[in-house]
């Protein structure tokens, strides 16, 4: 039987981007360990913020800052992680919801076990030691101390 | 006012392996040509033809230009593509239809996931900036929702492994699923844990599949087939990205695409949905509202057999099917796109 043909391609866009005035001043202050949010003509702070309410459309500008904690809302423990995760080791991805917002962000939870993880826990980020401008920059949350 | 005189009047699906030897146009090729013949119709006379694929899963960009070739692109032909499911592209179909100058129309969905990592490969639908960095796979999004429903007190796991149960049971019935059998709950709550509370029954398999559907309006749905499963309402719906910005524990766009299509909440002989993890089909019969001992999934649904890009077009073929055979008279498909139920479609079929 004859060897199976392999070809190799590698993809890729290698571009930079402007990531805005929200988004931008977002992971901006993950750099200096603050975590913003954007409030709604309602009054409501939205976390991760967004330009624009997902519920009415209206145009967004007052970012507020929130945290530095916030509270597990819900959660799933992750025994094997894959290389595209934030963490090498096991970690519970978690809906966290810092304190002052409205909506709560997808993150991964660093509690080393998951018999430490429970809805409604407290948390605390644990920053990047040297930032690069992505969401990661908030490393991940942990149990706060 | 849509429409109502537009059938499902042909279709054909392959069945779901974890690993085809053929590529997506091969896949392709035989259901499009059987779909065609069970319609009678010759793919010259198609007026419209449109498929759903996701060039992601290939790697390669414009990979859907070559699925063309199952539907024979010369002399030239009018199409369309949807980088969504093929339900959507069965969507564009029946609005296209409606513009009455064509009566036919041939839709595919396919997928191939086998040479993908399909975990990693789904964290790039989502938002570039705040959720496809931290490599967000689909099994933990719906980790994450079946933890909410836990929370809210709507579900057990028990409830979980349930459908699991009755999805594998169903689909021994079903020559094209992937994954059937007999089960016990407690043996499958006694299985580790990949996604707490997840089990990896509650996750859908991986597959590749393929499936093609022929629409008609009119006369001459009623010439094509003698009893054309009647499209008497199609819509979807979309909610916010941001799965922290939504309640997870139930689909409010699932239940506003069924009103949008007509449905009354009256009895219906079979219900097909897309409930890739096995919480989303009690979310999505509560979104609903469909009776305890509704005829939901006979199939097996996704839990079975998960092609893809053509899971939810697999759904309207499912209803469809029993349609044009007799055995139902008044059906609901959904299909669902996104992370975690983020956007529904609804489709309600009657016979004669």
């Amino acid at each position: 039987m004859s060897q199976p043909r392999i070809v190799e391609s590698t993809l890729e866009f290698p571009y930079s981007r402007t990531l805005g005035p929200v988004v931008g001043a977002f992971l901006s202050g993950l750099r200096e360990h603050r975590i913003l949010g954007i409030r709604t003509r309602a009054g409501k702070v939205l976390v991760p913020p967004l330009e624009y309410d997902p519920n009415t459309g209206d145009a967004l500008d007052e970012l507020v800052e929130v945290g530095p904690q916030g509270t597990v809302t819900s959660w799933t423990w992750v025994d094997e992680p894959t290389p595209k995760h934030p963490l090498d080791r096991p970690f519970a991805f978690a809906l966290v919801t810092p304190d002052g917002a409205a909506t709560a962000m997808v993150h991964a939870v660093d509690a080393g076990s998951i018999d430490r993880m429970s809805t409604g826990m407290r948390v605390q980020p644990r920053w990047r030691a040297e930032p690069h401008n992505m969401i990661d920059d908030l490393a991940c949350w942990e149990p706060a101390s | 006012m849509a429409a109502t005189d537009i059938a499902v009047v042909g279709y054909a699906q392959t069945p779901s392996t974890r690993r085809a030897r053929e590529s997506e146009v091969q896949l392709l090729v035989p259901i499009v040509t059987e779909a065609l013949q069970r319609a009678g119709l010759d793919r010259r006379e198609v007026g419209f033809t449109c498929a759903g694929s996701c060039d992601y899963l290939t790697g390669g960009p414009f990979a859907f230009v070559s699925n063309l070739e199952a539907a024979g692109a010369w002399p030239p032909i009018s199409e369309s593509h949807v980088e969504m499911d093929g339900a959507w592209a069965m969507y564009e179909a029946w609005v296209r239809l409606q513009h009455g100058d064509i009566d036919t129309a041939l839709v595919f969905g396919s997928g191939k996931s086998s040479p993908s990592k399909p975990e990693e490969m789904w964290a790039q639908q989502l938002d570039p900036y705040y959720l496809a960095p931290l490599g967000v796979d689909p099994a933990s999004l719906a980790g994450i929702q079946a933890r909410a429903l836990l929370d809210a007190g709507k579900a057990t796991e028990r409830d979980f492994a349930n459908v699991v149960v009755r999805s594998r049971r169903n689909a021994k019935d079903n020559p094209n699923a992937q994954v059937a059998g007999d089960f016990s709950v407690d043996e499958l709550l006694a299985e580790p844990y990949v996604r707490a509370p997840l089990r990896k029954h509650d996750l859908p398999p991986i597959s590749d599949g393929a499936v093609a559907v022929v629409l008609a309006r009119g006369d001459r749905a009623r010439a094509l087939c003698k009893r054309p499963a009647w499209i008497r309402g199609l819509d979807h719906r979309i909610e916010v990205h941001q799965p922290g910005m939504r309640d997870l524990t139930t689909s409010t766009s699932t239940a506003l695409a069924a009103r949008k299509a007509g449905y009354d909440g009256g009895p219906l002989d079979v219900i097909e949905l897309s409930s890739t993890f096995s919480p989303q089909e009690l979310i999505l019969r509560d979104a609903l509202g469909v009776d305890a001992d509704a005829n939901v999934n006979p199939s097996g649904g996704p839990l079975a057999a998960n092609p893809v890009m053509a899971t939810g077009l697999v759904r309207i073929v499912e209803v469809a099917r029993r349609i044009v055979e007799g055995s139902a008279s008044r059906g609901l498909a959904h299909a669902t796109g996104g992370q975690v139920l983020q956007h529904n479609l609804v489709c309600l079929m009657e016979g004669d």
